[in-house]
């Protein structure tokens, strides 16, 4: 999408070149794609109107960078318009009296229960002592949810099995953290709709019992036009303090977001990136803006690299490599450490213009390719990953009966190995070269 | 392409603008307004139809507008006749397997209600007379069984279910063989919300639908996708990976008792031809309603 949306900027700009400035007829068309994009990408029509008008107004007059591409140059100024809007700093939680109180509500089925879990996971290892409290009554089963998530997280969680009046609930809650030492509270409520008013008015009396430090809307990420009328709603109705936005993970390009803080002003604080229960991190607004322009998201993926491998062992393999003496050890030891950073659907995903690349190919093939080389590498023996030449015909054979993949696979992916090596053996002399400039790919992620 | 076959393709665009003109003039029909279609525009866009079926609504409204004589009709109701046909005919049941219990399974991503639709389409079909089974397939949500299990008690219906962890491809196994045995009409199977972009989970899916398939010829012979009428765009997204993986019989869209108009889902129609079968219109069991095309087109334009 970005790599569109880029191109088309291009061709827009392609006569910029030359001029001083840039002026309105030159943003014309561009901004008409960008405007595409911020639709496509489910940003409230009416945001992304006042955003193209800011857009205008700065981007009028600006000098037109002669070492860049006018193209460029716009998209930086929509990009930073768009992270300036996203958040201010990514702001953490306010949490001051003892004991403090956490509110999350939301629409059913954004994620408000699973939230809790994270969000108490998360403050229990910044120090805190919370302590999980049900108060959806209306859910069947939500309290046994509930209760599972903080098993899992270590985590006490106040319940009260058949107990319908929330604020009752809170105060046995209130006291129950008082006796316990516990000195944060996070209530999950109960899913609803913003313009259902009785239930609306049942947490505004909820909020005044526990008068929470962070009241936090729960919102999918996947959410369409109707994002500003559920957080407009919601903010007018309890005045929240922030929002998580949920779902992450898939393929929403999450414009609701920016619609969310253009209506509430508040900001976005947690984005919910995964089943587990640590997928749970703090609001990236530049990594949201990349992903609302289709620009893909480099930044998670260098740190999910930098989580999954081991920089000592990195090194090592790097050493390995420049020398030559890579073998087949070696490579069934980086497919592993591939693995770790999830299926390559997802590593590409996060390319820019990956999604757009995935939607002609599939990479399942590849992945099986893998599958396949790790069965005959782990059918070795040893000596014979260390040593491939001595593979004769023999082994080759007890080699592909031991991983299922037959004798022809084998042979391909025994020459391509040689191929490599000798690729490496070449690659050595340049890597001198660059590690004395201070590179290396080691290098690269220790930083 | 011949020489010949590009002019006429050429020529194609210009014939059909000049046929159009020269219908509005002998029909005497009023060029449609630029504001009217703007206003429509935000309508459509503000519904979650989307860019690219907000561009084809525009431009058959156009014409059909400007083609209608001086009656000077509502732009909003020749749209609303345009979503109408988009959306196809007939109202479509629930399928019936010719012998044996008709296998359902009900599939989406996470948070869209397929637990609670699933035990609305037990109460159907129980309303309805005939006997029906819930299947547990959730093993991976905290207490989803448990939540089924609640609803199965409410309705009085039996739930076959296994333990947290467990492979959900047996726990479908057994409720096949269960239905059976007990000669139910109907197996509604309730699986674990997961998102299309994870590969692994789509195809967890697909070895649960293969394994009931083994048990019983055909099964499951409907596969009906919860979709949350609050999704956006990625609802398209959703809908056309969940059918690549496990072929898609329908929709169900739910949560439409709010102020969402579920808007996408006449993308998702008009993409895939995926009929919705029903809509989902609040908590109780008995809020589940066959869907309407005609009147979603007109909830579509309900002006607030």
């Amino acid at each position: 999408m970005f790599d569109s949306l880029s191109s088309k900027l291009q061709n827009a700009f392609k006569n910029l070149r030359g001029l001083g400035k840039i002026s309105e007829a030159n943003v014309g068309d561009s901004l008409r794609e960008v405007r595409q994009a911020l639709l496509e990408a489910d940003v409230n029509f009416k945001v992304a109107r006042d955003f193209i008008e800011r857009v205008r107004a700065k981007s009028i007059g600006q000098e037109v960078i002669q070492s860049i591409q006018p193209g460029q140059q716009i998209i930086k100024i929509i990009h930073d318009e768009l992270v300036d809007l996203l958040g201010s700093a990514n702001a953490g939680l306010e949490l001051s009296g003892n004991p403090s109180c956490v509110l999350l509500v939301g629409l059913h089925g954004s994620g408000k229960t699973t939230s809790s879990g994270k969000l108490g996971r998360l403050l229990l290892k910044h120090g805190r002592t919370p302590l999980l409290v049900a108060a959806d009554v209306y859910r069947p089963a939500a309290m046994d949810q509930l209760e599972t998530l903080g098993r899992q997280v270590g985590l006490p969680v106040y319940l009260h099995r058949g107990e319908t009046d929330v604020l009752k609930i809170a105060r046995e809650a209130l006291e129950f953290a008082r006796a316990n030492n516990r000195n944060t509270l996070i209530f999950d409520t109960a899913g609803r709709l913003q313009i259902d008013g009785p239930l609306v008015q049942e947490l505004v009396r909820l909020r005044d019992l526990i008068k929470p430090q962070e009241t936090l809307l729960v919102l999918d990420a996947a959410t369409g036009q109707e994002a500003v009328n559920v957080a407009t709603h919601f903010d007018q109705a309890l005045n929240i303090s922030g929002s998580i936005l949920t779902k992450l993970d898939g393929d929403a390009r999450g414009g609701a977001a920016l619609s969310l803080k253009a209506v509430t002003g508040k900001p976005i604080k947690f984005a919910g990136v995964g089943e587990k229960l640590e997928d749970f991190e703090p609001f990236h607004p530049e990594r949201m803006a990349s992903r609302i322009l289709g620009m893909g998201d480099v930044v998670s993926l260098v740190e999910r690299a930098a989580e999954a491998v081991n920089v000592d062992e990195a090194m090592r393999m790097e050493e390995k490599m420049r020398k030559g003496q890579f073998s087949l050890e070696d490579f069934l030891d980086q497919l592993r450490q591939m693995k770790k950073l999830g299926s390559l659907e997802s590593i590409v995903s996060m390319l820019p213009g990956g999604a757009e690349a995935l939607k002609n190919n599939d990479l399942s093939k590849q992945e099986k390719e893998f599958a396949h080389t790790e069965a005959l590498i782990c059918a070795m023996t040893p000596q014979e990953r260390r040593n491939p030449p001595i593979l004769n015909a023999k082994r080759r054979q007890r080699i592909a009966k031991g991983s299922g993949v037959s004798v022809a696979e084998l042979n391909t992916m025994l020459n391509k190995f040689a191929q490599m090596q000798q690729m490496m053996k070449k690659m050595g002399k340049f890597q001198k070269m660059m590690a004395r400039m201070g590179g290396g790919a080691a290098g690269l992620l220790k930083r | 392409m011949g020489l010949f076959d590009k002019f006429k393709a050429g020529l194609q665009k210009t014939q059909s603008k000049l046929a159009h003109e020269i219908k509005r003039i002998v029909t005497r029909s009023p060029r449609l307004p630029a504001e009217a279609l703007e206003e429509l525009e935000a309508a459509l866009i503000s519904a979650d139809l989307g860019i690219d079926m907000t561009a084809q609504i525009l431009e058959a409204v156009r014409k059909s507008y400007e083609s209608q004589g001086t009656s000077g009709l509502d732009v909003f109701a020749v749209a609303e006749r345009e979503v109408e046909a988009s959306l196809g005919s007939a109202r479509v049941e629930l399928l019936r397997a010719p012998n044996g219990p008709t296998v359902v399974s009900v599939v989406g991503v996470n948070g869209t209600g397929k637990t609670t639709t699933a035990a609305k389409l037990a109460h159907l079909i129980q309303s309805r007379g005939q006997t029906v089974l819930l299947a547990a397939c959730d093993t991976f949500r905290a207490a989803a069984i448990e939540q089924l299990k609640h609803w199965g008690q409410r309705l009085k219906v039996d739930v076959v279910a296994g333990a947290y962890g467990a492979d959900a491809a047996s726990v479908g196994h057994d409720a096949v063989a269960a239905a059976q045995a007990r000669k139910s009409d109907y197996l509604f199977v309730d699986t674990a919300g997961r998102l299309h972009t994870k590969h692994n989970l789509m195809q967890e899916l697909q070895k649960l639908h293969r394994v009931m398939g083994k048990q019983l010829t055909g099964a499951p012979h409907e596969v009906l996708l919860v979709i949350d009428a609050t999704t956006g765009m990625n609802a398209l997204n959703q809908a056309r990976e969940f059918n690549k993986a496990v072929p898609l019989s329908g929709l169900i869209v739910t949560k439409l008792d709010g102020t969402s108009k579920g808007g996408m889902v006449v993308a998702v129609q008009r993409e895939l031809g995926l009929p919705v079968k029903f809509i989902g219109l609040g908590e109780q069991p008995d809020d589940l309603q066959p869907f309407d095309p005609k009147a979603f087109a007109q909830a579509l334009f309900a002006r607030q």
